[in-house]
């Protein structure tokens, strides 16, 4: 099979894959969660519990409000203690629901059994409500809830599924792990997905450093109709949406729009393993695969952790608090956050966790740009960083909105690959911020 | 847990490079270069390629600690790079104090002045040759010939090819008979190549260029955007003329092998602050380079025009970087509402 990619741009950061060869273990259930009922890109849920309330796992506690919104399950049996404004993982305090555990007992309805269910008897409609009812939202790291791109606007035809099995920021490996390891259910998770969509075909991109994931699934799609593995040269970002679309089907994502426009849509292997629990199981997204890793980790590995744990507890299964612990990062290197506290709580965007040691915890001192041009060779999406950068520090938002800035994925290529450290990044998107702001008012005039 | 932890933005990892890795890899791509010219002007050669480092890096260290009183950043190497070019740009018997004036030139006029390394419009090395080519003119055009076998005896000096060239333009003698009387019967490009010929420390020889700039591409300090635009620009134009009227021009490859062609394209024109930012942006630029640099050899009045060529495009730099900017990903027209 010869290998794809994307074709400007992009950077090779060292793999760093240690977590690889660790099966998924399961983390035990907590004393305590917290589950943040903004979990998910959109409108945030509404509160259906509230304190002294006692919970089933599965139970809805939040409902959806409007149309880009999600619905948030009880991860977890027991009391709601308090309903409190909590720190999640971006550092922004939010509403959230603390459950004191007791021991699980899943709503009546959910199937817990381990056995795969191959066949599908829902009708498309069904398929659509129930992913939206169950919560499922892209666990790829937007978290945008997958109903919604489920349904194809008007005018617009969906030919292609993609299925996001890149992974390609370094030490991550939850998604490396699920393919491996619940290769079926992804299977079939996409095959109710291509039914929702009304598509014949769907494409697996997995970048050629999982070869035992290659191969696993291209011999298993051989059972599922319409579903193929694309194998595909390791480069960072080729996770990003676009880039995938761009490495597997040569099309382009025009500025400013979504895949559909190119006939595509792409959801995350982890998603396609949430839509076969929530379409066949009956069972809300409530858990998920989370990697533990980094070089400051004692054991790193990959765990299947219910949504509201904190990540302390993730770090304490890990081999607990490194000594030279000195940067948390929630997410992988390149585009992850550094965490404020490591009691935040596990949420559906979770994928990896990454202990950095006090070393490597430090950004490198900065220098004038020496006008290299390495950041506009390795942006992904053809823009100048090091003058959206100089642009955002004047505030001159109408050339930086000119010089695309919103097109930028916020994939760090360039701060990453800047010889002289500066943080081109960091002005890009507070250039965002601001130029989104000034967009949108000019909307509603 | 008692420490705190670190915030900053992603990403949270950074690639092994610096501004110092970079210069570097260009100071020892300049290596091949050095050698052949200690090779070819012994001790001249290394007397005045110390002097130029020494004079820059003291230079740069002096302004920074006692005019800007900013941040000592004379370690990332870059004062010596600036040193080594602007000694590659003279003639190896340069007196002692021209290269001095060169250094401050250089380092302090051309790169300091405008904000220090990475703010500096101009090439600092090629303002510098310039300045002293117009203030010096004997000095800087009496070429030492180059004794093989690392010479420790006085020089004797004559002009370069390019110079006999341009001599022999001016009294109409037909390009065919200049060239046989500059390269006798048999023209051997390969002793060219090697460096055997009157020239600037640095550019007499175009293998030992060439070496160090495929150690800078595969180091990824170069791209090949502004090389091969000039290259193919400046010998595509003397190859036309040459077609034209080989009565008046001479081969092409007499102008590939003579002269600072080499030096220019592979370390002058590829200075990263002085040169365009885009691969398209960077083609324009070595096109340009390489057009002025014939334009100058064939009908300017200096006998070499790459110093030149590459200061005006530099000055166009800005220009360019507005009119050619990368191809976008998903390129359609802005909309805005």
């Amino acid at each position: 099979m010869s290998l794809k990619t994307f074709v400007m741009g992009g950077v090779h950061p060292p793999e760093q894959k240690i977590s690889a060869a660790e099966a998924i273990r399961i983390l035990p259930l907590p004393k305590t969660i917290t589950v943040p009922v903004s979990q998910h890109l959109g409108a945030t849920a509404a509160l259906e519990v509230k304190r002294g309330d006692l919970v089933k796992t599965g139970q809805l506690l939040a409902k959806a409000t409007g149309f880009i919104s999600a619905n948030i399950h009880s991860p977890a049996t027991g009391k709601v203690a308090k309903i409190d404004v909590v720190m999640n993982q971006s550092g922004y305090k939010r509403t959230s629901i603390i459950i004191e555990t007791t021991d699980d007992e899943w709503m009546d309805d959910i199937d817990t059994s381990p056995d795969l269910l191959r066949e599908i008897t829902l009708s498309k409609k069904e398929i659509i409500d129930r992913i939206h009812n169950m919560g499922v939202v892209g666990l790829g790291g937007a978290t945008f809830p997958v109903y919604v791109k489920m349904m194809v606007p008007e005018g617009k035809k969906a030919e292609l599924l993609l299925i996001n099995g890149v992974e390609c920021e370094p030490y991550l490996t939850a998604d490396h792990r699920l393919m491996l390891e619940r290769s079926d259910e992804l299977m079939v998770g996409i095959t109710i997905l291509m039914r929702a969509l009304g598509v014949e075909k769907a494409i697996i991109g997995i970048e050629n450093n999982k070869p035992d994931a290659i191969e696993k699934l291209s011999a298993l799609s051989q059972k599922y109709p319409g579903i193929s593995v694309q194998a595909l040269k390791v480069k960072y970002p080729q996770g990003g949406e676009k880039q995938l679309i761009k490495a597997v089907t040569g099309r382009e994502v025009p500025s400013g729009k979504l895949p559909i426009e190119v006939g595509c849509v792409v959801d995350n292997v982890g998603t396609a393993v949430a839509v076969y629990e929530a379409v066949q199981k009956n069972k809300p997204l409530i858990e998920r695969i989370v990697t533990i890793t980094g070089k400051a980790a004692k054991r790193p590995g990959n765990y299947l952790v219910r949504v509201g744990t904190p990540i302390s507890a993730l770090i304490e299964a890990a081999g607990g608090m490194p000594e030279n612990l000195g940067k948390v990062v929630g997410g992988g290197p390149m585009m992850g956050k550094a965490l404020m506290d490591v009691e935040a709580p596990v949420v559906k965007g979770s994928s990896g966790v990454l202990l950095m040691p006090d070393e490597e915890a430090h950004r490198v001192v900065v220098r004038n740009c020496i006008r290299c041009s390495r950041c506009t060779t390795v942006c992904p999406m053809g823009l100048e960083p090091y003058l959206l950068a100089q642009l955002v520090k004047h505030e001159k938002w109408d050339k930086a909105e000119d010089n695309r800035i919103m097109d930028c994925i916020e994939c760090g290529s360039c701060h990453y690959t800047c010889p002289s450290g500066r943080p081109l990044l960091d002005y890009i998107r507070l250039g965002k911020t601001k130029v989104g702001t000034i967009i949108r008012t000019r909307g509603k005039k | 847990m008692k420490s705190l932890l670190t915030i900053s933005g992603s990403p949270h990892i950074h690639a092994d490079e610096s501004v110092r890795k970079i210069m570097f890899t260009v100071f020892y791509a300049m290596i091949p270069a050095m050698l052949v010219s200690l090779y070819f002007f012994g001790l001249d050669a290394l007397r005045l390629l110390l002097l130029s480092v020494a004079a820059c890096v003291a230079i740069e260290y002096l302004i920074q600690k006692y005019i800007l009183k900013g941040d000592l950043t004379i370690n990332d190497g870059s004062a010596i790079v600036t040193g080594v070019l602007l000694a590659f740009n003279v003639p190896a018997n340069l007196p002692w104090w021209i290269i001095i004036i060169g250094a401050v030139v250089a380092i302090g006029i051309a790169k300091m002045a405008f904000g220090g390394i990475g703010k500096n419009p101009f090439n600092p090395a090629l303002v510098a040759r310039v300045f002293l080519l117009m203030s010096f003119p004997a000095q800087m055009t009496s070429w030492p010939v180059p004794q093989p076998n690392f010479p420790l005896t006085d020089v004797i000096t004559g002009a370069t090819p390019l110079g006999m060239l341009k001599g022999m333009s001016y009294e109409n003698i037909p390009a065919p008979e200049a060239l046989q009387q500059i390269m006798g019967d048999a023209p051997n490009y390969i002793n060219y190549l090697i460096g055997f010929q009157g020239g600037s420390l640095g550019e007499i020889s175009a293998i030992a260029l060439l070496l160090g700039a495929v150690y800078m591409f595969f180091r990824r300090v170069i791209t090949w955007h502004i090389p091969i635009s000039y290259l193919v620009s400046a010998i595509g134009f003397a190859a036309i003329m040459w077609w034209i009227d080989p009565s008046q021009y001479v081969n092409p490859l007499f102008h590939l092998v003579t002269g600072g062609l080499m030096l220019g394209i592979f370390f002058m024109a590829t200075d990263m602050v002085s040169s365009p930012m885009s691969a398209r942006g960077q083609i324009v630029y070595g096109v340009g380079c390489g057009v002025i640099t014939m334009v100058i050899r064939f009908w300017g009045s200096y006998p070499e025009g790459v110093s030149f060529a590459i200061l005006i495009m530099n000055a166009f730099a800005p220009l360019i970087n507005n009119a050619f900017k990368p191809v976008r990903f998903g390129k359609v027209e802005a909309v805005k509402s």
